[in-house]
């Protein structure tokens, strides 16, 4: 029997039977399954590594050795890796080496949509887009093929809708490989520049090569029905084109860089009026149009968001979605920190503060969000700490500003901000959320909590030794929950000349060794409804008939409520 | 069978996305093509959470469901019932938890949670199924245990009979929780055949 598997267990599986045996990436959705179903197999080793250039170099050594190698990031975390990405695509593969990069149409956990097809042009490597689990897994070993036989990095590109949807997949068997035999090449592999002249010329060639082989790939192909219509696609569009346009003409790219001319000239040139149907960028429609064949593309679809077949419906055939509402503008739910999350109390005393807030990436990206609002900027991974101290240096009166960042993010890449800021004698008070973990990917192990993927104990960072180290002279240590002792703290450190790290450590509340208390209680006879307690923005507090009220199935008794009660209206349920 | 299509609506954190596991799994058992889409991530952390199942005996192509395509909105939050029904063809059936969860803007007082909701469902024009599955799922000794109170009436609408979903919920769910995954999964199912209108 098939299994029914997400977008993003098919490609571990995948990894599994192509003979993979190194994985190293870093968390991030839309890609963090791959990786933690890949550990699964005892055949693969696999790592998460502090960031996603570390992943990458580490899987570009397994390669080196002759192993095939994978790297998974989410599309935000190749600007990280692209480094070594551009120039892996100079010295090639010698074991396979395929980086899994997952883009986010329609952001539902992104800092922006970027499209990892850009940087697969630019970096002149190949790309192979699967459209369902089943192709998550069958490209996988198609991939590896490319890899190796046009000696190439391969960008493996999947989106939200592929890497978490779940389908059908029929499996097969892991074929064995012995590594490739270790033969030194130093023009092939050492970039300098007599080297990496000629690699560029190779690099050229190789692309036409793969423009060549796209023509008659497997991963490409023609379904011919009604040529009133036909549409190019790629990836997940395919499975909403087919959806909303049944029987048209359908060339599948389940290649997009590089693209095979002659296929889509042959193509456009049976049918009657040709869309392009691609999410985010206009990649495939440019090539198009470079090469003279007259496409709808962006004209007439969005750039932004997400598709889906009610849209392609709309744009190709007029027809609107028949719906029904209730008519009302109803109260939106966005996401908010959990009941018991440490980082509450932290952005209660920053707002309390008053203070300028240098965000980041992670769960603490909610402290923007109403009622806390506490945070002032969010860039990308590490830049609260680095902005901090640029902010700083130009705004020397600004001395109440902090940077915020995550114990996973402090490491992934928050360490060199901070030597910037020990080296350059700026004065920024950088504030640590150390939870133990990665949280908004679902729970990670990272180098600063001492577990490995496997669970396994292991060097752990020790975040107030390594602060010392970089130079930092002053390192406190605090509890989040506990308000008055880290309002405390922050103020003396803002009070410094010198730059300072608090480290504000409590587990993340859903890891599960952590103890909860009996829910609360909200006293109705006490509670004068003044709503102190409901600016800590919990999930679990809300108002009824004008006074507070505590859910027992969501409050997990922190008891940081309580401390703000002046009239003793809320009490632990011990 | 023509292609059905299944939307799970409700707050993050409410096993949302299990229940789609298992409808997933049941259909996968009863031989049907299926796609499940999710979304995990930043939109779990208690915001509005909507997962998709479409199964049949047809292939499946697109994993998620447009505007006016759900045969079955199941939904464990009213206000989330309410959102979500834009997806519901206009013959098409809600199954709603009565609860209500209050939302991040209705706590800070910035919007009020709104009233007669179940009436402005029923007014739409679409079947409605509404109790309160919470003090069954208490009952059955796992207040975290709504989604499989819902899981079992909306199973009366599936199809299949009860020894097929109690062993896709078994497949699918953590083994300490069976017991009283199985005891709410029945007292939904049960409640559908009690109420008669399902």
């Amino acid at each position: 029997m098939k299994e029914l598997l997400i977008g993003n267990a098919a490609v571990a599986r995948g990894l599994y039977e192509s003979g993979c045996k190194y994985v190293s990436s870093y968390p991030g959705t839309p890609s963090t399954e791959i990786t933690e179903e890949a550990v699964k197999y005892k055949e693969i080793y696999a790592e998460w590594a502090p960031n996603e250039k570390v992943a990458l170099e580490s899987a570009a050594g397994a390669s080196f050795a002759g192993a095939r190698a994978f790297s998974a990031m989410k599309h935000v975390g190749l600007n990280v890796a692209a480094d070594p990405l551009y120039t892996m695509s100079y010295i090639g593969a010698s074991g396979g080496l395929v980086i899994g990069v997952a883009d986010d149409p329609g952001m539902f956990s992104s800092q922006n949509e970027q499209d990892t097809r850009r940087h697969a042009i630019a970096a002149k490597v190949p790309v192979v887009e699967p459209s369902d689990s089943q192709e998550c897994k069958d490209f996988v070993g198609i991939a590896y093929e490319i890899s190796e036989r046009f000696d190439t990095p391969v960008i493996f590109r999947l989106t939200t809708r592929v890497s978490h949807a779940r389908s059908l997949v029929e499996l097969g068997e892991r074929t064995e490989r012995e590594n490739i035999p270790y033969v030194k090449e130093v023009p092939k592999r050492v970039m300098m520049p007599a080297m990496a002249q000629k690699r560029h010329l190779f690099v050229e060639e190789r692309t036409r090569q793969l423009a060549e082989y796209a023509e008659t790939s497997p991963l490409n192909r023609v379904e011919y029905g009604d040529t009133r219509i036909g549409v190019i696609c790629n990836g997940i569009s395919y499975q909403y084109v087919r959806e909303a346009l049944g029987d048209v003409s359908v060339l599948k790219l389940g290649m997009t860089y590089p693209l095979p001319d002659r296929l889509l000239t042959e193509f456009a040139s049976k049918c009657e009026t040709v869309y392009v149907v691609e999410e985010l960028d206009g990649v495939i429609e440019e090539h198009c149009r470079a090469i003279g064949l007259s496409v709808h593309g962006k004209d007439v679809f969005p750039l932004c968001g997400e598709y889906s077949q009610g849209l392609i419906r709309k744009v190709v055939l007029g027809e609107e979605s028949r719906t029904v509402s209730v008519g009302d503008t109803l109260p939106g739910r966005p996401p908010v920190l959990c009941p018991g999350c440490p980082h509450r109390g932290l952005f209660y005393t920053l707002k309390k503060l008053g203070v300028y807030v240098s965000g980041d990436i992670g769960c603490y990206t909610l402290g923007a969000v109403a009622p806390l609002g506490a945070v002032d900027t969010v860039v990308c991974m590490g830049a609260s700490i680095s902005a901090l101290h640029g902010f700083q240096k130009v705004e020397p009166d600004k001395r109440k500003a902090v940077a915020v960042i995550g114990d996973s993010t402090f490491i992934h890449s928050g360490i060199t901000g901070l030597i910037d800021i020990a080296y350059n004698k700026g004065f920024a008070t950088v504030i640590v959320l150390d939870n133990s973990i990665t949280g908004m990917t679902g729970h990670q192990n990272n180098p600063a909590n001492g577990y490995t993927i496997y669970n396994d104990p292991t060097a752990a960072v020790d975040l107030e030794a390594l602060a010392k180290a970089c130079g930092i002279p002053s390192v406190r240590v605090t509890d989040p929950n506990d308000l008055d002792g880290t309002r405390t703290v922050i103020e003396e450190e803002l009070a410094r000349d010198c730059p300072s790290l608090i480290i504000a450590r409590r587990p993340c509340a859903l890891l599960k060794g952590v103890k909860h208390s009996a829910p609360l209680h909200a006293d109705a006879g006490k509670c004068i409804g003044c709503r102190a307690c409901m600016q800590l923005g919990c999930p679990a507090i809300s108002l009824s008939a004008g006074k507070a009220s505590i859910d027992p199935t969501l409050c997990v008794g922190c008891g940081v409520c309580a401390g703000l009660c002046r009239f003793g209206a809320l009490k632990g349920g011990d | 069978m023509a292609n059905k299509s299944v939307m799970i609506a409700g707050v993050g954190g409410q096993g949302i996305l299990l229940v789609s596991k298992v409808i997933g799994s049941f259909c996968a058992h009863m031989g049907y093509d299926v796609k499940v889409s999710e979304v995990h991530g930043m939109s779990q952390r208690g915001g509005s959470v909507v997962t998709h199942v479409r199964y049949g005996g047809d292939k499946v192509y697109s994993p998620v469901i447009d505007l006016g395509e759900a045969d079955l909105l199941l939904s464990f939050e009213l206000l989330e019932a309410a959102r979500y029904l834009p997806y519901l063809r206009a013959d098409g059936t809600v199954i709603t938890n009565t609860q209500r969860i209050m939302p991040m803007p209705v706590i800070t007082g910035a919007s009020e949670y709104p009233e007669g909701l179940e009436n402005s469902i029923s007014s739409a024009g679409v079947k409605l199924i509404s109790f309160d599955a919470l003090t069954p799922a208490e009952e059955a000794g796992n207040p975290k245990a709504v989604n499989m109170v819902l899981l079992g009436t909306a199973a009366r609408l599936l199809g299949g009979d009860s020894g097929m979903w109690h062993r896709a919920v078994t497949d699918c769910a953590k083994p300490q929780f069976a017991e009283s995954n199985i005891r709410a999964f029945d007292y939904g199912y049960s409640y559908a055949e009690r109420s008669k209108n399902v």
